[in-house]
């Protein structure tokens, strides 16, 4: 059974506040130095082949449900 | 005057919504999420709450529920719709409404008794308000941080669609921005709350009236 990826990250210049409280918290622990962004990781299993049709439906749906494209950018990797 | 308010898994305030307009003379018509028969409704509000647990993103997965193709296809048409809250995160991931609402600044939900300017006399909505007029009203969120490009804001500030402002930004939202309307006007998205504010019994304004008292004149037109 084949496997897709899709990861949705907050678009660079959309504010972060999820990924802001974890690096406060870091820093609270003594980790210096570090920059968190929060995103979202789907995995989904795919029946039969992942032929090049499929693979585009999920780079459609991940763009139409997956990730809000006004503040989120997606990457679909198959593996 | 029938409103119709759409009650959707997680919905919280489409009772309030329905009281609200009860008590604004008209009447209230539950609508189910999961039928897409609007009825004989004039004019339908999305009400505000969690639908389907804020799962994926804030309104994200009932823009796709049944009742959605047909409030979107009678939007179209021009009937009076308006998402409050929830039911605004809902309108802008039907794309009904550009931007989108990301979580708060301050990263903590807020519930505040909230200062508004209203902005723009020109939607169904609001033709009661005077713009520059002051209100307040109930605001209750996690996720009512307004955020479009900078294309998108300045289209909708030259075309006077902002149609309330914070006058002390709880949550980060850009411009100040807490509702805005389409290009026609016959849909706004509002984070606060105008159906809270109607009844003297238990709101401490009645600032939320005007809403109401637009679309009742819209309707009887």
């Amino acid at each position: 059974m084949a496997r897709v990826v899709v990861n949705v990250m907050p678009k660079p210049e959309i504010l972060d506040p999820q990924g802001k409280a974890v690096t406060g918290a870091l820093k609270r622990m003594g980790h210096e130095g570090f920059s968190v962004r929060q995103g979202k990781r789907f995995e989904i299993e795919v029946e039969g082949d992942l032929t090049p049709a499929r693979l585009e439906e999920v780079r459609q749906y991940a763009e139409a449900v997956l990730a809000n494209t006004v503040i989120e950018n997606f990457e679909v990797v198959s593996q | 005057m029938r409103i119709g308010v759409v009650r959707f898994p997680g919905s919280l305030d489409d009772q309030d919504a329905m009281r609200a307009i009860r008590l604004m003379g008209g009447d209230p018509v539950a609508l189910w999420h999961k039928s897409d028969d609007l009825g004989s409704v004039d004019a339908v509000i999305l009400p505000g709450g969690f639908s389907y647990g804020d799962y994926l993103r804030c309104g994200a997965i009932a823009r796709f529920s049944p009742v959605m193709g047909e409030v979107v296809r009678r939007a179209g048409q021009g009937m009076p719709l308006l998402g409050i809250c929830n039911g605004f995160q809902i309108l802008c991931e039907a794309r009904l409404l550009p931007g989108a609402l990301i979580r708060n600044e301050v990263r903590v939900f807020t519930a505040v008794e909230q200062r508004l300017r209203m902005e723009s006399n020109s939607t169904v909505w609001t033709s009661a308000y005077t713009p520059g007029a002051e209100v307040s009203m109930a605001l209750k969120n996690g996720e009512g941080n307004y955020q479009a490009d900078a294309e998108t804001i300045a289209r909708l500030e030259g075309e006077g669609r902002v149609v309330a402002r914070y006058l002390d930004n709880p949550n980060g939202s850009v411009h100040d921005i807490a509702g805005i309307a389409n290009e026609r006007g016959n849909v706004v998205g509002l984070m606060p709350h105008p159906e809270h504010n109607v009844d003297p019994e238990i709101a401490t304004t009645l600032d939320g009236r005007g809403f109401f008292e637009s679309v009742a004149a819209f309707l009887s037109a």
